[in-house]
């Protein structure tokens, strides 16, 4: 995976599955400092603490039908090759956050990608579940909230076409306005 | 800051309304997108990409999408499942955006099965 979308894509998926219903997405690039943060945070069922110690170990995974998982741990990769680090923290029947620190001028740090078109596939195929996506560069700050998206369309699917194309070049101009670069 | 805007919205929801008004809504086709590590590391973005831009131009509404995890046959992603309504689920292997294009053309719009890429007929079983 070349992208920091492709990851996004990857880890919120995990989210779903742990049955969340609001999985909160925020990048943060803070120049000063020569750090962009990545957080994904869900409300989903958690791990106790075996598990959560283990979830970077390239062959565990709590899935049956295959003895690797190798999401996390690659997203852990991508940030230490650029100096920096994933913290992961769980809580049972709370959720999980996970916390990527990369160096944001790092030659090594992966671009970021499509991330509208994967916030726009999150929203279209997981339809049971809400997704905040925040992105921060300096004093500028792009919010997207699927609830109220929902609330404003009633009965209209949020996977739509129509609503999708709305959300996506929505994300494209908030993202250009506040001059994020990552 | 750029805010959705709620009258664009609005605009949405009044044509979809006005759509279904004339035509049934009802869903037809099922198409899940296998969207594991594997599959992600594989191109099924892309893939996904394809999929609601045909969606889009063919202006279809009966065509619902989804995404799914890995089923563990992961040197087969990118992989798509076809489940047209009341027929067995069809399995895509090794899918591209032209194969996504052909399948989506040939298949989920003329009922079509494309046999050369297909891995299998009917459901995975997880035990």
């Amino acid at each position: 995976m070349l992208e920091l979308a492709l990851h996004i894509l990857d880890i919120a998926e995990n989210s779903v599955r742990a049955g969340a219903k609001t999985v909160n997405i925020t990048i943060e690039e803070d120049v000063a400092e020569d750090r962009l943060t990545l957080t994904i945070a869900d409300d989903g069922r958690g791990m106790d603490e075996a598990t959560c110690r283990k979830a970077l170990d390239p062959f565990f995974t709590s899935k049956k039908v295959r003895r690797v998982g190798l999401g996390l741990p690659m997203l852990s990769q991508a940030a230490e090759r650029t100096g920096g680090s994933l913290e992961l923290r769980s809580k049972e029947g709370e959720g999980t956050t996970v916390r990527v620190a990369f160096g944001l001028s790092h030659i090594d740090r992966q671009p970021l990608g499509d991330v509208a078109g994967a916030i726009m596939i999150l929203i279209a195929g997981n339809a049971g579940c809400d997704f905040v996506y925040r992105h921060r560069r300096g004093s500028g700050l792009f919010e997207l909230n699927t609830r109220e998206i929902r609330d404003e369309i009633e009965d209209v699917p949020i996977g739509h076409p129509e609503v999708l194309k709305l959300i996506r070049d929505n994300i494209y101009e908030g993202l250009k306005e506040i001059g994020a670069s990552a | 800051m750029a805010k959705l805007k709620i009258e664009d919205l609005k605009k949405i929801k009044e044509k979809v309304h006005a759509e279904t008004a004339l035509r049934d809504g009802s869903r037809r086709v099922k198409v899940t997108v296998h969207m594991g590590t594997c599959g992600i590391a594989s191109g099924a973005k892309q893939v996904m990409d394809t999929l609601m831009a045909e969606i889009a131009e063919a202006n279809v509404t009966d065509v619902v999408v989804t995404t799914s995890g890995c089923m563990g046959l992961c040197s087969r992603e990118p992989l798509v499942t076809v489940e047209v309504l009341g027929r067995d689920p069809i399995k895509y292997e090794y899918v591209n955006p032209t194969k996504m294009r052909q399948i989506f053309k040939r298949h989920i719009l003329e009922g079509e099965v494309q046999i050369p890429f297909v891995l299998a007929r009917g459901a995975e079983i997880v035990k």
